[in-house]
């Protein structure tokens, strides 16, 4: 798992993903932060938090899209399948490496707070919990990512598919209010990625929501996985 | 007595690679169809078959790349599907299309390898030094993979099959793609690599085949029609004598004098290769026929000008194997 971690922190540096992703996010994230909180002289950077929620939506392709799809076309796939180590070391290892890559792109983020304890007192629990649920909100894009592009041999259909799944994440939530029934639309609302960051960011560690967010990423891995076997035993 | 009963003998100096019933099919189409073979310690196993036999098929089963729709590999010992932790850590496997990463460097690659096989920190070092030195790539070691020639590409990919040193190495078509010249360095580098480990090579090419391995394992569509230590092959395909007569002669003439011969079986023209000779294929079961021919044409006053023993290559072989099984095909 180490090797092929390594691996592919070194891969998303040498190619451009790894800095396509950091600078879109810090540059947008920078845009809400100068807009909210300096000029709008608000020391609360949950909205900037949330905000960096959508932009993660819209992003997160550019992670995970190579993953295992690149694998395959390039046939590397070979050596990874035919080296002693199991399928479940090689998806979490590349998994963690694009988790990686988003907690440093979001300690650098962190230079926002830090901005405003010199200019005003911003709310550290909130921020750090806020974080925290960012994290594992971004956790759970990237499972969703790893699992499509272990569907299919091309990036460009990868990412394409990953984006088309994040915006139905976001439509998701968007329709649960038109829906008639109030049980469904409970239930449903209480099971969408943003309904579940909610509480981090008002400073609240909710215990099932980290059991949620930590489910539906073992879920996804757990379909990648399945995925990449059931290639191996393909009968057509 | 005890001594001798105790401690009670181990298998039978076990075979290597032990294949046993293997099928793979897709759809209704066999891939490969109930593969039955073994390979010992040490041995340099050759895998012929046309384009599309399955060798690659096989090939992918035994690394467990793949698996097999029935029948059980087993590698040292180990399972590859129940022990393929173990089963792998024994081949090293160079497929058809090496699997680089083309935005590494050659010894980041291999490092990468290495790492991949768990070889020790410590030992990472002097392995890779090791596997670059036996494919000759030191000179390339801190260029990207992706930059170097199609050669220096196969070569890599086999270091990086060396990678952690196992026992057997699975070679699929090594030599496809490459120049003359670079084929002979490849076919040079396995004859030496062959020495310390055991080698699975595929190929469709057969005098590579003849040149490097001393078993070979015949594969037509699917199934396989042969497998046996090369000279046996030879020799019981061959177990007639062709020679090759050239005289100075009118085709009929030739024709008459070698069917007078006692011992010669079939006479066949070949062709007229220098103006006023003509070429034949003479063949018998008992014995060498040259002496015989060089009387008879001597008491007929015919000069002979030629006179060459034609060995059965395995490219008659693969030949009548092949198409023996066409016929029974159809």
């Amino acid at each position: 798992m180490r090797a092929i971690y390594q691996r592919e922190m070194k891969a998303y540096f040498n190619t451009m993903t790894g800095y396509i992703f950091m600078t879109i996010f810090l540059l947008l994230g920078g845009l809400f932060f100068t807009n909210t909180n300096l000029m709008g002289e608000n020391a609360k950077v949950t909205s900037v938090l949330n905000n960096l929620q959508y932009i993660l939506l819209i992003i997160t392709p550019v992670l995970t899209m190579r993953l295992l799809a690149e694998e395959r076309k390039a046939k590397t796939d070979q050596m990874l399948l035919t080296a002693p180590i199991s399928v479940r070391a090689i998806i979490a290892g590349k998994f963690l490496s694009a988790l990686s890559v988003f907690c440093i792109t979001i300690v650098i983020s962190f230079i926002y707070p830090i901005i405003l304890t010199i200019l005003g007192t911003p709310v550290w629990g909130e921020i750090i919990t806020g974080y925290f649920g960012l994290l594992l909100f971004g956790g759970a894009l990237i499972s969703v990512g790893l699992f499509i592009s272990s569907l299919t041999q091309s990036q460009v259909t990868a990412a394409i598919a990953t984006l088309g799944a994040m915006l139905a994440i976001l439509l998701i939530e968007m329709m649960i209010p038109q829906i008639g029934s109030e049980a469904v639309r409970s239930v449903l609302a209480k099971a969408t990625l943003s309904y579940n960051i909610f509480y981090f960011q008002q400073g609240v560690i909710s215990l099932t929501s980290i059991v949620y967010y930590i489910s539906f990423i073992f879920l996804f891995l757990f379909l990648t996985g399945r995925m990449v076997e059931r290639r191996r035993w393909a009968k057509g | 007595m005890v001594a001798l009963i105790w401690p009670p003998a181990k298998r039978r100096a076990a075979d290597l690679i032990e294949v046993h019933n293997i099928s793979k099919t897709y759809g209704t189409h066999y891939a490969v169809k109930n593969a039955t073979f073994s390979v010992g310690k040490g041995e340099i196993v050759g895998f012929l078959g046309r384009n599309g036999a399955g060798k690659t098929t096989t090939m992918n089963i035994i690394t467990g790349y793949i698996s097999s729709t029935a029948g059980s590999v087993s590698v040292g010992g180990y399972d590859i599907l129940k022990n393929p932790i173990e089963a792998k850590r024994k081949i090293g496997y160079l497929p058809e299309h090496p699997p680089l990463y083309h935005e590494m460097t050659v010894e980041e690659y291999l490092t990468f390898g290495c790492k991949l096989k768990s070889v020790p920190k410590s030992k990472i070092k002097s392995t890779i030094e090791m596997a670059m030195e036996k494919t000759k790539i030191n000179d390339v070691k801190g260029r990207l993979v992706g930059n170097l020639s199609k050669g220096y590409k196969q070569r890599v990919g086999l270091s990086g099959a060396l990678c952690g040193s196992p026992e057997v190495l699975i070679l699929d078509e090594p030599t496809v793609g490459l120049d003359p010249k670079q084929i002979i360095e490849i076919r040079n580098a396995i004859k030496t690599l062959g020495k310390e480990h055991t080698v699975i090579l595929s190929s469709h090419i057969l005098h590579e085949v003849a040149d490097i391995c001393e078993k070979v394992i015949i594969i037509n569509k699917g199934e396989i029609v042969a497998q046996d230590m090369l000279e046996n092959l030879t020799s019981k395909v061959g177990d007639k004598r062709r020679v090759m007569a050239r005289l100075v002669c009118e085709k009929k003439a030739g024709q008459k004098l070698l069917n007078g011969i006692e011992a010669a079986e079939y006479v066949e023209f070949l062709g007229s290769k220098e103006p006023g000779t003509c070429d034949y294929v003479v063949e018998s079961t008992n014995g060498d026929v040259r002496a015989d021919i060089f009387h008879a044409a001597a008491q007929a006053g015919i000069t002979l000008l030629a006179l060459k023993s034609m060995a059965v290559t395995l490219e008659d072989i693969f030949i009548q194997l092949t198409s023996e099984n066409e016929e029974v095909a159809v």
